[in-house]
């Protein structure tokens, strides 16, 4: 190397040389010493599992990469903490994974900030190298039928944010007094929302349900749980762990028309095994005599759920007063094709079902977050490859608004991963210009303090995070969730 | 539907009273007793009078080999406590398996498969574990949950390997079509 290289021209050709070798098994480590490398600012939108994957493989990839995650609520986690059923702790454990993520040096959480209102896209891309959208899907599908509007109608989002304490819908005060219920919908949500209804109330009060809910619930009349899909059997949306729940409720009995599972076992041949065993399962409840415990249970149940098949919503109908529902209308459909591209289609036939109650879980819906963000209104998702935003250089996306509102968190954690990916590949093929210092929330505070808004930190959140355990702990729950959004953000700053 | 292979070598198939008995063994740490009966089958020394007690290293100290395979295909070889669950193992070694529900069967993020020649000698999985991996991509006749597989001395150089990141991650290959 010529002594008269300039010691620009020298880092630079160091730097290439560095990323060369140090890129091993997808790892991309590169060791920036903090005098030549100005570090990489990336920001992400929402702080759900999407967010905090991404943020996890991004930090542990790179070690110039800083992250701020931005979210809406004072407090962190998204769908594991609003979504996840109560009677699923295990599934929550993730948050310990993100809660040692948001303690990183590099990583910095900021609750109670809105992007697309108390910070604009503009400003996010001026102060960082990256901005990554990982907010999810907070609306939910409507059914389009009439009636839909009708006190007695929820979404399946809203109910469930009830019973977890979402602050949106703590005053939902859904009517429980009735002892039919129609879920329209056979999903892994469906199933949750029956699950809730249903179960014995000395095992729900030992979770982390919602006190109010709780009590809703446990005053409830409902008897029968109807749980309504389009098409048949073989499409069922929930999964085998779920079913069996259902199968295994205590003080209830599962009631399936055998008639649903005719000729569907020669089906079953050449299928998949997950679609296999669910549907196995779903065939050994219909069609055969239960055994010695579950006949027991069977007869002594006093509430019963069912999964009714061929059957699309037409019209809600009104009770007499024109104020609530009495009822649900169907069309009987018929499968057009075969497997997972079966397509429901019309009979001219129609079929009545009276209810109280129905919750519509026919799925979650993302909703454009700016106007300088593309989103494709039909997919309901913002377009992208691989997670690299369709047109729009140095924007990325992860989760559900990548990719759709469907996935257990297994499927969400891959996805980050893959958008994570993308993101370093730009950085080290230089598609994302790193060498211009960004200010990343240095640029933001000001913004924020002059518009009024307190972000919270992740410590912020910790004080709320113990408050709710203590109390949890003081009536056998693993915590009692606040629920108003000014008293965490008072208890956050306190 | 089953779906256990036959075994490779020509030993003759440990019944599942044994394997069980192993895998209790393993698990509860217990030195030269027979949990249930048969014949436990951990490497005793050959002894031509079987009823004489030989003295044998407890089972927690039994240290065994282990090659996981990474998800870029390199083999990093590691050695193993018996009583050890694959996924911590891999945790303790850097390796990227996740285990998201930190090994309560409620996730399918520690999807391994299990290397030919010691597939069967895992204790079959339980009807948690078999739900569970229906929600793995790319499943395997030879997946298996990391959590669920406890080291045994039998399990000596066993293989585990990461499943390929690919872009489809839906449950079953599933492609959402509208309807």
């Amino acid at each position: 190397m010529s002594a008269y290289c300039s010691r620009w021209t020298l880092r630079f050709l160091n730097r290439l040389c560095v990323s060369g070798l140090a890129k091993t098994n997808n790892k991309h480590v590169q060791h920036f010493s903090s005098q030549t490398s100005p570090s990489v600012q990336v920001c992400i939108v929402g702080s759900g599992p999407a967010g905090f994957y991404t943020a996890q493989h991004l930090l542990k990839s790179h070690k110039g990469i800083h992250v701020d995650i931005f979210e809406k609520l004072p407090v962190p986690f998204g769908l594991v903490r609003f979504g996840v059923a109560p009677d699923h702790p295990e599934v929550k454990n993730v948050i310990n994974t993100f809660t040692q993520t948001a303690h990183l040096e590099r990583c910095e959480f900021f609750g109670n900030v809105t992007i697309g209102s108390d910070i604009t896209m503009e400003e996010l891309k001026m102060a960082y190298h990256a901005v990554i959208l990982c907010y999810g899907a907070e609306g939910s599908r409507s059914l389009g039928v009439p009636g839909e509007k009708l006190s007695g109608v929820y979404s399946a989002k809203d109910f469930v944010g009830w019973y977890n304490g979402l602050p949106a819908n703590k005053d939902l005060n859904p009517d429980l007094s009735s002892d039919a219920v129609v879920i329209l919908g056979q999903g892994n949500v469906a199933l949750d929302v029956a699950r809730i209804l249903l179960s014995p109330v000395e095992l729900l009060k030992k979770t982390d349900i919602t006190q109010a809910s709780l009590d809703s619930v446990a005053a409830c009349k409902i008897k029968r749980v109807v749980i309504v899909g389009r098409r048949g059997p073989l499409q069922v949306a929930c999964t085998i762990k779920e079913l069996r729940e259902m199968v295994n409720l205590p003080g209830t009995k599962p009631v399936l028309d055998r008639r649903d599972f005719e000729g569907i076992k020669d089906a079953l041949k050449d299928i998949a095994r997950p679609r296999k065993r669910l549907t196995e399962l779903l065939m050994k409840v219909a069609m055969e005599e239960p055994s010695g415990r579950d006949a027991e249970r069977w007869a002594a149940a006093s509430r019963e759920w069912s999964l009714r098949f061929l059957r699309s919503p037409i019209k809600i109908l009104p009770t007499a007063d024109g104020k609530k529902v009495a009822g649900i209308r169907f069309a009987v459909t018929t499968l057009e094709g075969s497997g997972e591209n079966a397509k429901a289609v019309l009979t001219g036939q129609e079929e009545e079902v009276s209810c109280g109650l129905i919750v519509n879980s026919i799925g979650y819906k993302s909703l454009p977050i700016d106007d300088g963000v593309p989103f494709d209104e039909t997919q309901g998702v913002i377009p992208n490859d691989m997670g690299r935003v369709c047109q729009t250089p140095g924007l990325y996306c992860s989760g559900w608004v990548k990719r759709g509102p469907t996935g257990v968190i297994a499927t969400t954690m891959n996805d980050s991963f893959e958008t994570a990916r993308c993101v370093l590949e730009d950085i080290d093929s230089r598609v994302l210009d790193c060498s211009m210092a960004k200010p990343g929330h240095h640029a933001l505070r000001g913004l924020l303090e002059k518009r009024g808004v307190t972000p919270v930190s992740f410590s912020g959140w910790e004080k709320i995070d113990a408050l709710e355990v203590t109390r949890g702990d003081e009536i056998g729950k693993p915590r009692e969730k606040l629920l108003d959004v000014q008293e965490m953000l008072q208890l956050a700053r306190a | 539907s089953n779906r256990r292979r036959p075994a490779l070598t020509a030993e003759p198939i440990p019944s599942s009273l044994d394997r069980a008995a192993v895998s209790c063994n393993a698990l509860f740490r217990t030195a030269g007793t027979r949990l249930v009966g048969g014949k436990t089958r951990r490497d005793a020394p050959n002894t031509a009078t079987p009823h004489k007690r030989a003295i044998r290293t407890p089972q927690s100290q039994i240290i065994i080999n282990v090659v996981f395979v990474d998800r870029s295909g390199q083999r990093i070889p590691v050695k193993a406590k018996v009583g050890d669950n694959a996924l911590h193992l891999a945790h303790k070694h850097g390796i990227d398996l996740e285990g998201a529900c930190e090994a309560s069967l409620a996730c399918s993020t520690c999807h391994v498969y299990v290397s030919d020649a010691f597939y069967d000698k895992l204790p079959e999985p339980d009807e948690r574990e078999e739900d569970m991996l229906d929600m793995a991509p790319l499943l395997q006749e030879n997946s298996r949950l990391g959590c669920q597989v406890i080291l045994t001395p039998e399990l000596d150089g066993i293989e585990l390997t990461l499943p390929k990141i690919t872009r489809n991650f839906y449950v079953d290959g599933h492609k959402p079509a509208s309807h």
